[in-house]
């Protein structure tokens, strides 16, 4: 890595952070009060009728999730919008003229997600803080499975970009797939509350092992094996972006 | 004379089976500023579009002060400025922004590259509208953008394509002088426009594109000579005309 990738890769993610904040009421505050309406809902009203889950009250294991469904759904779009945009307008094309390689540039873009994801996973934490005690049990796990998490939907938004040839297609990942992912990867229930047959379906998808191993460095709880959730999400992430490089070195929807 | 740029039998087939480029070749001296002309769809930005790394060949080599385009890409890219045919920078940006963030891309330091577009913009007559969103500028100002993005990390060879499409004439002259200052500072230039007069005004020599192939190559006095032409539009027409 030279000193001109590192440049390179610091002015895309200038580029997008600056962006991310000068538009803030539409990247950071719609997910925030989303899920200050959870909070409220499920978490306060709800939630106090229903007790204990997985060992501890409602709230507590509804706030990981929640951090998480944020985490996920900004991640991904910050990338596969800022992408295919600036494809629509074609100003990638001045980053393609230039020598920046194509991991560099794929950092740059998968950077840019990560901050969107963990700035708003944070907020919403710092929000759950008005609804019940909030104590991290696993530091590090707790930012591991969040950073793993944004990474891997930053190259999913990416790919998506990648393949988007009207905005329609940036929005057809998130309604039908990541919504439905989300909901049934164990936010707002125990998939050790399900049926053998369907808890089995659960363990196909990739969001419980993110959920899971957030929830268990928040408060020691967890359905999976932490260890199998960190090797599954890292090999997830590193299949990802092996998939986009490849991608962005072929010039696939870049160049003619 | 060293080469500024050297291509050789470059061709390109589209994945529609139009065949854009069919086995051009020819040499640009270090320092020229040379004309690229050829009607709509002759190939000229095809072959702009290879060269930095917008399209990809089908066949063919180029080599650009003595770098291949096929081993070291990057370096290549690293030496060329483009000026596109069409705006294609974010609408959203502030024209500062535009062309500070383009000096990244080519592993500029912001500490150097801030004081560098400003006195790009300065020079282009944009310094006024630095903090102005791209968006709101006029067609000649955003024309003046774009040249400013392409100068920033000092390019070897500039590729302007129709740089003055859309521009009013005080413009133009403006524009052209400021060409000419950068090409008597050194740049290798290679212009494609429309405006032929202005072409045999600035340009020593031409390549005339035609379907994908070079119809005619050389000195445009020689050129226009040869054919009997009084002027570069009559030779052009000439050339176009022939089967």
């Amino acid at each position: 890595m030279t000193r001109a990738d590192i440049i390179g890769i610091q002015t895309i993610v200038r580029k997008e952070t600056h962006r991310i904040f000068r538009i803030w009421i539409q990247t950071i505050l719609p997910s925030v009060m989303t899920q200050l309406l959870y909070f409220i809902i499920f978490g306060g009203l709800i939630g106090s009728q229903i007790g204990n889950v997985g060992g501890t009250s409602y709230i507590v294991f509804l706030v990981p999730g929640l951090v998480m469904m944020s985490a996920i759904t900004n991640a991904f779009s910050n990338v596969a919008s800022s992408f295919f945009g600036a494809k629509f307008q074609r100003s990638i094309e001045e980053i393609l003229v230039s020598p920046m390689k194509p991991w560099a540039i794929l950092t740059g873009y998968l950077s840019g997600g990560v901050v969107r994801g963990m700035v708003v996973g944070f907020a919403v934490f710092l929000v759950s803080a008005f609804f019940t005690p909030v104590h991290i049990d696993h530091p590090f796990l707790f930012f591991y499975f969040l950073l793993i998490t944004c990474v891997i939907f930053s190259a999913l938004g990416f790919f998506n970009g990648m393949f988007a040839k009207k905005f329609d297609d940036v929005g057809l990942i998130p309604t039908f797939v990541l919504t439905p992912l989300t909901y049934l990867g164990g936010v707002f229930y125990s998939i050790t509350l399900l049926p053998p047959f369907w808890r089995m379906v659960s363990y196909a998808n990739p969001i419980v092992y993110m959920i899971d191993g957030f929830r268990y460095g928040f408060s020691s709880v967890s359905s999976t094996p932490v260890l199998t959730s960190a090797i599954i999400l890292t090999l997830v992430a590193v299949g990802a972006i092996m998939i986009d490089l490849h991608l962005v070195k072929k010039g696939y929807g870049l160049k003619s | 004379m060293a080469l500024a740029l050297s291509i050789n039998n470059l061709e390109k087939t589209y994945a529609t089976g139009t065949k854009a480029l069919k086995g051009v070749s020819f040499d640009v001296a270090e320092g020229e500023l040379f004309a690229l002309l050829g009607a709509n769809g002759a190939g000229k930005t095809t072959l702009i579009g290879i060269l930095t790394g917008l399209v990809k060949k089908t066949d063919g080599s180029a080599t650009v002060f003595g770098i291949d385009l096929d081993k070291e890409p990057e370096k290549v890219r690293s030496m060329i400025g483009v000026v596109p045919q069409e705006f294609n920078f974010s609408i959203f940006e502030k024209v500062l922004d535009i062309v500070v963030d383009a000096a990244g891309y080519y592993g500029i330091p912001r500490s150097e590259a801030v004081p560098r577009a400003e006195q790009i913009l300065k020079d282009l007559g944009l310094f006024e509208k630095r903090n102005a969103v791209s968006r709101t500028l006029s067609g000649g100002m955003k024309r003046r953008l774009l040249i400013a993005r392409a100068l920033v990390h000092q390019p070897k060879l500039l590729l302007l394509d129709e740089p003055s499409a859309g521009v009013d004439v005080e413009l133009r002259r403006e524009m052209w002088e400021f060409v000419q200052k950068l090409n008597a500072a050194g740049t290798t230039i290679i212009l494609t426009t429309h405006y032929l007069e202005e072409a045999e005004r600035l340009c020593k020599n031409v390549v005339l594109i035609k379907e994908g192939i070079v119809a005619e190559h050389g000195d445009i006095k020689e050129l226009m000579t040869k054919t009997g032409a009084h002027t570069l539009e009559d030779f052009y027409l000439h050339v176009n005309k022939r089967v």
